[in-house]
């Protein structure tokens, strides 16, 4: 798979008729393909190869790299640092927004600079609470929440507007995201709380940990028949296990997170649960593939990156394809004599 | 209170009704409260404000209320603030992610609305941002000048005459 108007690495694409941004990331969602995604950790340091030594690992399997945004309220490197040194390099980041951090003029500055820098995705989310993280005496900001940040984002991109609309020269040309939680309670409330998102200007949705497929195949199903199926891109969050015992660690301290008995089961039966969490990992993705409206996977694997590449091979849901990455067309003859 | 919170939800259809009630007597006053001046009035309506929906719905005074789109359950009692319904935090036995002992206020809210008439539509729609500046002002008065389109004769939200305020034509965040 390759663009013929690929760019030099750091420029943006051209945009298409009917897209939003110059990014790959729309580009292969709306060409049909099975988008992959990856979650990168951010450092605890201000050295920017630490950034380029995380992205690397995911080089050719994925089509996008999530920037996380002080997740699980511990502080790193910010998530539109990272963006802005993976955009130099040519990746297609995923900006992470939270509301946790930052109020409305914060955020609105953030949307700008991040697109000029070449980020072209961006995810808005609430933000876990303050409580959670590494510094539980800071002040929690939820100036906005999610669904009011989709349709400022949206409102910036589309009408050139800030909130208080003043406007902007030139609009960030941004495809917008927003996570679900298919699993989690309440249920009955989960897909109608994925059609305010997408009202308020979701075009792609990536999805918490997904370890219940019959849930999620509810889900899906109820999702389809509020007719939102054809108006935004899921991609279905999965990651892979350590152990049984990290697995119920998850379950009782990640909130929000659903992690069947079964799986625990299974998982704690296995000589080696690691491996038993890949495999299992590999079926999911290969379960997801399957089922309608889901148009790619999200892969979140904190401190398993590695076995990312490994994972997303072994579930065949590129089909050959290679994503983009630094150098990947670097020996191609057509791409040696544009140089 | 926290029982009084429940208990509110619980019969959130009779809530509903009589704030109906309470709303339309409200509007049909307008001259009264147009005679009388809506800034003199912000104080005394908002203290009153305070007392009742604090007693019933532990109100935070947002000065916006949304409690007829959320099933009678205040969202600013959320710690995140959400008006648009759960985060992806809340815990299998319907509880907050922050608060462990509290019950989510959307978990309360999808019940309460379930128990209204069109609550569930209600809380469909997309709400807007919070306008900060509206924090501890009436909401009654507020929805007395929106529904008679009458300006109070005073009051903007930040006690300046309202004609004097310059308001967007269409602020690009507004939803709904």
């Amino acid at each position: 798979m390759r663009f013929d108007d690929e760019p030099v690495p750091g420029y943006p694409l051209p945009i298409l008729p009917g897209h939003v941004s110059p990014g790959r990331f729309e580009r292969v969602l709306r060409a049909g393909w099975f988008a992959v995604t990856s979650e990168l950790a951010p450092p605890d340091s201000a050295d920017p190869e630490d950034v380029y030594t995380r992205a690397r690992v995911f080089d050719g399997c994925v089509d996008a790299i999530n920037a996380t945004d002080g997740s699980g309220a511990n502080c790193h490197m910010s998530s539109i640092s990272v963006c802005a040194l993976l955009t130099r390099a040519g990746y297609a980041p995923i900006m992470q927004i939270s509301c946790r951090d930052k109020n409305r003029i914060a955020i609105q500055g953030d949307i700008l600079g991040g697109a000029a820098m070449g980020v072209c995705n961006m995810l808005c989310l609430t933000g876990d609470g303050v409580q959670a993280g590494d510094h539980p005496q800071a002040k929690p900001v939820f100036d906005l929440d999610c669904i009011s940040l989709l349709g400022i984002a949206r409102g910036l991109r589309d009408e050139h507007r800030f909130q208080s609309g003043r406007k902007v020269t030139y609009a960030p040309r941004v495809f917008l995201g927003a996570a679900a939680n298919p699993c989690g309670s309440p249920l009955d409330w989960r897909p109608l709380r994925l059609a305010k998102k997408i009202e308020a200007g979701a075009q792609f949705i990536q999805t918490q940990y997904v370890y219940d497929m019959q849930r999620f195949r509810d889900y899906m199903r109820r999702v389809e028949d509020l007719g939102l199926l054809d108006k935004v891109f899921i991609l279905i969050g999965v990651g892979p296990l350590r152990s049984a015992k990290a697995a119920t660690w998850m379950r009782d301290n990640v909130p929000g997170l659903h992690i069947p008995d079964e799986v625990i089961t299974r998982l704690a039966g296995s000589q080696d649960q690691a491996r038993a969490g890949r495999d299992l990992c590999v079926e999911l993705i290969q379960q997801a593939h399957d089922i309608k409206g889901v148009s790619g996977v999200h892969l979140m694997a904190y401190k398993m990156e590695d076995a990312v590449a490994e994972i997303v091979q072994r579930s065949g849901v590129l089909a050959g394809r290679t994503p983009w990455y630094p150098g990947r067309d670097q020996f191609k003859p057509e791409n040696r004599t544009a140089s | 209170m926290y029982a009084v919170r429940q208990w509110s939800v619980r019969h959130a259809r009779g809530m509903n009704a009589f704030y109906g009630g309470f709303e339309s007597l409200l509007v049909r006053l307008a001259g009264l409260w147009r005679a009388l001046g809506h800034e003199r009035l912000e104080v005394p309506f908002a203290f009153a404000e305070r007392q009742v929906k604090g007693l019933l719905f532990d109100c935070q005074m947002c000065g916006q209320c949304v409690l007829s789109a959320t099933g009678m359950s205040c969202p600013m009692n959320c710690p995140k603030n959400l008006r648009n319904g759960p985060c992806g935090g809340v815990r299998e036995n319907g509880n907050c992610e922050v608060k462990p002992h509290m019950r989510c206020v959307w978990v309360a809210a999808f019940d309460g609305a379930r128990r209204m008439p069109g609550g569930v539509e209600a809380m469909r729609q997309v709400q807007p941002a919070v306008d900060r500046r509206l924090e501890g002002r009436s909401s009654w008065l507020r929805i007395v000048r929106e529904r008679t389109g009458d300006t109070g004769a005073t009051s903007g939200p930040t006690g300046k005459p309202a004609a004097a305020k310059p308001v967007p034509a269409k602020p690009a965040g507004g939803q709904s």
